[in-house]
C-alpha cells in the first residue's frame, strides 16, 4: 500500500496548518533524519569521511551526525572490504540496531568483494546481512554515496510505517479486548 | 672497509656460502639454519647492523627444503645492507627465533607461522597473527587455492571458495606461452585433456 | 565443661601468602576491556585487547588481521602491471606514494630504477610529496578529531579536497589513482596542472599554519600529548620503527637522503628530527614535515625538465619496447612494436630471475617490496614490508603505563593505516 509522499500545501489558504497522512509525516521526519552508523572498513572509509566534510557535506541531508553507536543510528553503510575475520563483527553490529534499519553496500568490496577474490575476503556483505542499496565505484566518488542515501530516503518515504510499528494492531486489540 | 659478507664469511667459515651480488645487494646464504641465531646477533653486535627490515619466508614448492627464510638487515650508520637466507626443510619445518637480538622479529615471526606454517623454536606467543585463530590451513603455501577452502569461521560459521569464473583476471605464473596464460582459455584442472576454448581447438 | 579447641597458627610464610591474597581482594581485580575492531578512534579496524587496573592500562594487546586481504597471493597470479590497483589500497591515504614505491621497486628488479628519464622522475617527486602532504593532513585531522579538536579534521580534509582535485586532473581518479606504470608514468602532466598546484601550495600553508596557531601552542593539547608514551632510541630502532615515528625518537635516518633515489639528490630539503620522543614529537615532526615537502614541490615546480607543457617534448617513460607499452600509432603500423605490444599485455613485463628488495619513504614509514622472481612477467614471491605491520608491534610496549583516555592521543601519534597492516 502507498502512502502519499506529497504533502499539497498552500499557505494562503490553509495557513500555518498542514494536513496529511499520519504515513507521511512520520516517513517525512524519519527520512529527513538518517543517522548512519559507519562500517568504515577501508578505503571507501576515506571516502566516506570525504562525504562527511565541508565538500560535500551529508549533514544537509538530515545525516548530521554519524553515530558511531548502532543502538542509536538508522542506516549502516558498509563502506570497505568486508573479511572473514571481520564479517562476525558487522552482523553483531547489525543485529544490534534497532529497526527499522537500512544497509547502504558502499563500494565494490562491500557489495561483492570487488577486485579482491581471495581466500580471506568475502564476496559481498549481502551475504549475512539484508543490503538496500548498492554503490558501485572504487571508491565510488561522494556524490554517489548521496545519490544512494536519497535513494534510501525515496524508500523510506514508501514504506508504510504505520504497519511497522504496529500501532494500529495495537490499539485495536485493546479496544477488543 | 672490509665488505660485511667477508666478514660473516671470515667468522663462520663454511656455514656461510660465497656472496652473491645482484641489483647492488649482497645476499649470503646459511647452510644451517639452526645457527641463524648465532649469525643473526655477530651481525648485530659485531657488523653494527641494529636494524632488522623486514623477513620473508618462500615457499619452494616441488623441491626440497620447501622452506627458504629471508632476513634483510640494515646498518644505520653507515647504509649498509645485508640480505641473510637460509633454508628449512618440510619435515622440520622450524628454526630459532631472532627474538632476542631484534624484537621487531616477534611479529614478522608470527606473520610467516600464519602465512606459511614454519615454527620458531623459542618464540614466546606464536600464534596467528593476520587469519584467526583457529585457521586450519597456511594461505600462502603454493599448493593451497587462492580461491580458498571452505572453513568455519566462529561467529560467522561459514567462509566459501571465492567464486573465480573461470579466473578472468588470474593469470597462470611462470609459463611463457601466451595462449596457455591467457584466461579465456584457462581450463579447470579437473578437464579432461583437449577441452579448450573453441577458438583454439587443440590438435 | 570447656572444650578444647584447637587453633591453628599457619606458619610465617602461609601467612604472608594469606595476606597478600587479602590485599589484591582489596584492591580489586583488573578488568578486560575490547577495543574492539569497530570505534571510531582505532583508525581502521584494530583491535585492542586491554587489561585495565581501573584507569591505568596494565597490558595492551593488538589484534590486527581485519583487513586481511591477501594482497601477497594475488600478486603471485598477476603480472607486475596487473598489480598496481592493489598497490593503491595498500596505504590508501596516500595512493601515489605506493604506486610509486611499487614501480621502483620492479623497475630495481629489471635494472632500470637508476636510468629513469629526468622528467618521470621529477613528476613521481611531485606525486610522492603530494601523497605525503595529503596522509600527513588526514592523520592530523583525525588525531585532533578523536581528541575532541574538530574544526582541524574539518580544515585538513579542505585541504584534502584541493590535493583530490589535483589527482582527478592527472589521474582520473581522486583516490586510487593507479597512476605509475613499470617505466614510467601513464600520462604526462595536464596543461595548467603546475599553476593549480602552485596555487594550491599557497594555500596549504596557510592552512598549515592556522592548524597549528590552533594546536601547538594549546595549553589542553600539549597538557594530554606531552611526555606520552616515550619511544627511546634502542626499543625505537630494536622494534623496526620508520618514518615520523623513528624520527620523532631522534634518529635521523630518512631514506630519501641516506639512500637516495629518484631526483631527491637534486632537492634542498631538512629532515626534521624529535628529540624526546614523545607524542608531541611525532606530531611536530608530521608538521614540519608537510612544510619541507611544500618546499620540494616550490623546488620541483621550477626545476621540472620540459617545463608546464613539456615543449620539448622530454620523455616521461624508459625506452625500451620490452617494458613500455610502445604509442599506438606505432603499433598500428609497424610490425615490432605490434609484437612488443602483444607480449607486454599477455605476458607482462619480462624480468630477469632473481630478488630484489626496495624500501620507500612513505608518509608512514618505509614500503618496501621484496619481488623474488623466477624470470617472466608474474613474481614467484612478492612480501610487502608494511610500515604500519611493523610499528604498531610497539604498542604492548609503550601502552602499559598510560590512562585508559590516553589510548586515542597514542594511536593517533603512531598514524597507521590497516590496509597496508594487513595487507
Amino acid at each position: 500500500m502507498q502512502t502519499q509522499s506529497e504533502i499539497g500545501y498552500n499557505s494562503k489558504i490553509e495557513g500555518d496548518v498542514v494536513i496529511t497522512r499520519i504515513d507521511a509525516a512520520l516517513a517525512w521526519f524519519q527520512k529527513n533524519s538518517v543517522w548512519p552508523m559507519p562500517m568504515g572498513l577501508a578505503c571507501c572509509g576515506i571516502e566516506l569521511m570525504a562525504v562527511g566534510a565541508s565538500r560535500f557535506d551529508i549533514s544537509r541531508f538530515g545525516s548530521e551526525v554519524m553515530r558511531f553507536s548502532p543502538r542509536q543510528s538508522d542506516c549502516m553503510i558498509v563502506a570497505g572490504t568486508v573479511t572473514y575475520k571481520m564479517a562476525g563483527f558487522v552482523k553483531r553490529i547489525y543485529d544490534q540496531m534497532p529497526s527499522p534499519k537500512w544497509v547502504i553496500a558502499m563500494g565494490a568490496c562491500a557489495s561483492t568483494g570487488g577486485m579482491y577474490r581471495s581466500y580471506a575476503v568475502l564476496q559481498g556483505v549481502d551475504n549475512i546481512i539484508p543490503v538496500d542499496v548498492y554503490i558501485s565505484g572504487c571508491p565510488p566518488r561522494p556524490e554517489a554515496v548521496l545519490d544512494a542515501l536519497i535513494k534510501i530516503q525515496n524508500q523510506i518515504g514508501k514504506e508504510p510505517i504505520l504497519s511497522k510499528i504496529n500501532l494500529v494492531a495495537k490499539l485495536t486489540g485493546e479496544a477488543k479486548s | 672497509m672490509s665488505n660485511p659478507a667477508n666478514q660473516l664469511k671470515a667468522k663462520f667459515g663454511d656455514l656461510i656460502s660465497e656472496p652473491a651480488e645482484f641489483r647492488g645487494e649482497i645476499t649470503v646464504k646459511i647452510s644451517d639454519a639452526r645457527q641463524i641465531a648465532e649469525v643473526c646477533g655477530f651481525a648485530k653486535t659485531k657488523l653494527g647492523f641494529g636494524y632488522l627490515v623486514d623477513i620473508s619466508s618462500i615457499d619452494n614448492y616441488g623441491e626440497d627444503p620447501r622452506w627458504t627464510v629471508v632476513y634483510h638487515l640494515r646498518n644505520l650508520t653507515n647504509n649498509a645492507e645485508l640480505r641473510i637466507k637460509t633454508d628449512v626443510s618440510e619435515e622440520k619445518s622450524e628454526l630459532p627465533t631472532v627474538l632476542g637480538i631484534w624484537a621487531t622479529s616477534n611479529w614478522h615471526e608470527r606473520e610467516i607461522y600464519d602465512m606459511m606454517g614454519i615454527r620458531f623454536h623459542g618464540h614466546p606467543d606464536l600464534r596467528r597473527i593476520l587469519m584467526w585463530e583457529g585457521y586450519p590451513y597456511f594461505p600462502l603455501r603454493k599448493d593451497f587455492p587462492l580461491a580458498g577452502k571452505p572453513t568455519n569461521v566462529p561467529e560467522v560459521a561459514f567462509t566459501k571458495v571465492t567464486p573465480m569464473e573461470g579466473g578472468p583476471f588470474v593469470t597462470l605464473p611462470g609459463s611463457s606461452d601466451a595462449i596457455s596464460r591467457e584466461p579465456r582459455v584457462r581450463v579447470p584442472e579437473d578437464a579432461e585433456p583437449g577441452v579448450s576454448d573453441t577458438r583454439h581447438p587443440q590438435a | 565443661m570447656a572444650t578444647v579447641q584447637d587453633i591453628e597458627i599457619p606458619d610465617s610464610a602461609a601467612r604472608t601468602a594469606a595476606a597478600l591474597d587479602d590485599l589484591q581482594d582489596m584492591q580489586g581485580e583488573k578488568m578486560v576491556l575490547n577495543m574492539g575492531p569497530s570505534h571510531p578512534a582505532t583508525h581502521g579496524v584494530l583491535r585492542i585487547v586491554l587489561e585495565l587496573d581501573g584507569e591505568l592500562i596494565t597490558k595492551a594487546e593488538p589484534d590486527v588481521g581485519f583487513l586481511h586481504r591477501g594482497d601477497e597471493k594475488i600478486a603471485e597470479n598477476m603480472t607486475y602491471t596487473q598489480f598496481i590497483p592493489y598497490t593503491d589500497r595498500l596505504d590508501y591515504l596516500a595512493p601515489l606514494a605506493n604506486n610509486v614505491a611499487y614501480a621502483l621497486a620492479v623497475e630495481k628488479l629489471l635494472g632500470v630504477h637508476d636510468k629513469l628519464p629526468p622528467r618521470c622522475q621529477y613528476i613521481r617527486v611531485m606525486c610522492a610529496e603530494l601523497a605525503r602532504i595529503s596522509s600527513h593532513l588526514l592523520g592530523l585531522g583525525a588525531f585532533a578529531m578523536d581528541m575532541g579538536a574538530v574544526t582541524v579534521f574539518l580544515l585538513t580534509f579542505t585541504e584534502r579536497e584541493k590535493i583530490y582535485n589535483l589527482c582527478e586532473s592527472l589521474t582520473g581518479a581522486r583516490f586510487t589513482t593507479s597512476y605509475t606504470r613499470i617505466g614510467g608514468v601513464s600520462r604526462d602532466l595536464p596543461p595548467g596542472w603546475l599553476d593549480q598546484c602552485r596555487k594550491f601550495l599557497d594555500e596549504v600553508v596557510i592552512n598549515i599554519n592556522e592548524a597549528e596557531t590552533l594546536l601547538t601552542r594549546n595549553r589542553i593539547w600539549v597538557d594530554r600529548i606531552r611526555d606520552l608514551a616515550v619511544i627511546s632510541k634502542e626499543d625505537a630502532i630494536s622494534h623496526g620503527l620508520s618514518g615520523p615515528n623513528l624520527r620523532g625518537s631522534g634518529i635521523e635516518y630518512d631514506l630519501r637522503k641516506n639512500q637516495p633515489y629518484l631526483c631527491y639528490r637534486d632537492l634542498d630539503f631538512d629532515i626534521p628530527v624529535g628529540s624526546t620522543g614523545d607524542c608531541y614529537d611525532r606530531y611536530l615532526v608530521r608538521m614540519e614535515e608537510m612544510r619541507q615537502s611544500v618546499r620540494i614541490l616550490h623546488q620541483c615546480i621550477k626545476q621540472i625538465p620540459g617545463g608546464a607543457d613539456n615543449k620539448s617534448k622530454e620523455p616521461i617513460n624508459v625506452d625500451d619496447g620490452k617494458i613500455v607499452l610502445p604509442p599506438k600509432q606505432k603499433v598500428m603500423s609497424s610490425m615490432e612494436e605490434l609484437i612488443h605490444q602483444f607480449m607486454l599485455v599477455t605476458e607482462g613485463v619480462n624480468c630477469p630471475p632473481g630478488e630484489t628488495y626496495f624500501g620507500h619513504e612513505n608518509p608512514k614509514g618505509e614500503l618496501g617490496f621484496y619481488i623474488n622472481s623466477k624470470g617472466g612477467g608474474t613474481p614467484y614471491r612478492m612480501k610487502i614490508r608494511a610500515p604500519s605491520f611493523v610499528n604498531l608491534s610497539i604498542i604492548p610496549k609503550i601502552f602499559p603505563g598510560c590512562m585508559m583516555s590516553d589510548t586515542v592521543a597514542i594511536l593517533g601519534s603512531l598514524d597507521f593505516v590497516m590496509g597496508e597492516c594487513d595487507r
